[in-house]
């Protein structure tokens, strides 16, 4: 479903990303893991377009889609949930969910609205705020709200942020869960997540991504298992440099 | 007439005046808040929408004919000069679509002395008869009508913006950018939008003022810096604060002028400017922007 082919991605002078290369299939579920500054939210943002490449391709169901802006590349079922939310936040929850329905708003308004019913079962804890302001919410709910979101727009293909940033536990485990169900949808998901062990459980592939390169990649259970990955993102064993340890 | 009277009567000129400004604010800050430009053209919009509609009178066409082709006409041109002056410099600082704006407001204030002289042009009055007296003052009824004009972009704009998915596409994008590109908004199409509205409430304005003031083609640089002083005083953020700030500063105005001086008229607002900016930089009912540090 989605082919990457040597990306590059620079920020002013710095390579963030460097030869990138990576297929995922539809239905997969794919981590990306690595330490802060590696270049994780930079492949997102430019997959969803938010970035344009200094290199390389991305092919998305076969059509090349590399360099173009995020509004075509949701138009193409390609949605972003990104680390720092970017919710509407003096509009309503109902707004923000209807906002997400924006490229087919017109041509499917009753069956936005049967979205709508359906991002509120994903996430019930939702249910009853559709009034209150966004930017009322706690960092769970905007972050679930974040989520619904972009399920609003029918992605193909989801691209998922650091959820789990700054939040309780107990909603970690939530959103979590509601990532699996999605999964068992048959959505493509990418999960950039720092805490590596959660996204490791929910994921069938990861990669491990450092100073901008791809440096270990696999199924997900087996570098669970990785004493190296153990030793540099699970902290079970005394601190290594993650780089020296892959 | 005694004091209360006059009293009264300068609150009438003033809340004219006011009118005129916040009219000119209103559309400034609702291109700042979906463009992140402050379009200091805005006064020409204003200009060339009255002189136009003048001219169409002038070879016969009726007032309403000329004002929906000249608001439509300024539509236009707002659209336009979006497409070909702001868009390409999109990317460029802040302060660079300032001067460009400055720029193009200069560059057409140079077509309308081309194309329409140094002399005023006149449109005649939306409803006849005398001024209309009223607790002893003497009120011309096209204040009523600048005044309505006010009302109804008011409340056109906050059910627009409120209570339409459209409306709320364009908070959306005012809101976060960002966000928005995400959901599939394009933000430099309501770019253009937003400057074929302005260009549309400037010719409306310009049109309503004209039987009051006359039209010439400069009118409209002190009434944008008026515009943009209202804008400043009430909150760049704020259509509401763009309005209260319109209406104190031509009510200041009518009253520093008829009480004090009529030299004052100009200096005062451009205290009240500063006086604002010392006290209360983010405007009267302006919200504080949050900074990251």
């Amino acid at each position: 479903m989605l082919e990457i082919i040597g990306l590059k991605v620079n920020h002013g002078w710095v390579r963030a990303l460097q030869d990138i290369s990576l297929s995922v299939h539809k239905g997969e579920m794919v981590a990306v893991i690595g330490s802060n500054g590696a270049g994780k939210s930079t492949l997102l943002g430019a997959l969803a377009g938010l970035y344009k490449p200094a290199g390389g391709r991305i092919l998305l169901n076969g059509r090349p889609v590399t360099g173009k802006p995020a509004e075509y590349m949701v138009r193409q079922g390609v949605s972003l949930v990104p680390e720092r939310r970017e919710i509407f936040n003096s509009l309503s929850v109902l707004d923000n969910l209807l906002l997400g329905a924006y490229h087919h708003y017109r041509a499917l308004r009753d069956a936005v609205r049967e979205d709508v019913k359906r991002v509120l079962d994903l996430f019930p804890a939702l249910r009853g705020r559709e009034r209150d302001s966004a930017g009322t919410l706690s960092g769970g709910l905007q972050q679930m709200l974040a989520i619904g979101r972009a399920l609003m727009a029918r992605p193909s293909l989801l691209l998922l942020d650091e959820p789990s940033s700054g939040l309780a536990p107990l909603v970690v485990r939530e959103i979590m869960a509601a990532l699996a169900g999605l999964k068992q949808t048959g959505m493509t998901i990418i999960l950039v997540e720092q805490n590596t062990a959660a996204a490791l459980k929910v994921t069938d592939r990861a990669l491990v991504i450092e100073r901008g390169r791809i440096v270990l990649s696999g199924c997900s259970a087996d570098l669970l298992n990785n004493p190296r990955v153990q030793q540099a993102y699970l902290g079970r064993v005394r601190a290594v440099r993650p780089a020296a340890a892959l | 007439m005694d004091l209360s009277g006059q009293l009264f009567q300068l609150l009438c000129s003033g809340l004219t005046l006011g009118g005129i400004y916040a009219l000119i604010a209103l559309a400034l800050v609702t291109t700042f808040n979906i463009t992140g430009v402050l379009n200091m053209a805005q006064g020409e919009f204003l200009a060339l929408g009255a002189l136009l509609a003048a001219s169409l009178c002038a070879a016969g066409a009726s007032l309403p004919l000329a004002f929906v082709i000249a608001v439509a006409a300024l539509a236009l041109l707002g659209g336009l000069l979006e497409r070909s002056a702001i868009h390409p410099a999109r990317h460029a600082p802040g302060l660079i679509q300032i001067i460009i704006t400055i720029s193009l407001s200069i560059s057409l204030r140079g077509l309308a002395l081309l194309i329409w002289g140094t002399e005023p042009v006149a449109l005649p009055a939306f409803s006849g008869g005398g001024p209309l007296l009223v607790l002893g003052a003497a009120v011309n009824p096209q204040s009523l009508w600048i005044l309505g004009l006010v009302a109804l972009a008011v409340v056109g704009l906050h059910g627009f913006f409120e209570l339409t998915y459209t409306g709320k596409v364009f908070r959306a994008c005012e809101i976060n950018r960002t966000g928005a590109r995400l959901v599939g908004i394009n933000p430099a199409a309501l770019s253009c939008l937003a400057f074929a509205g302005s260009g549309a409430l400037g010719a409306a304005a310009g049109i309503f003022i004209t039987p009051v003031t006359l039209a010439t083609y400069d009118m409209g640089f002190l009434l944008g810096v008026k515009g943009c002083v209202a804008a400043i005083i009430g909150g760049l953020n704020s259509a509401g604060g763009a309005v209260l700030g319109g209406l104190l500063l031509g009510i200041l105005e009518a009253f520093g002028a008829g009480l004090v001086s009529s030299g004052l008229k100009d200096a005062l607002s451009l205290l009240v400017l500063m006086g604002v900016l010392l006290w209360r930089p983010e405007g009267l009912i302006g919200a504080v922007a949050g900074r990251k540090v």
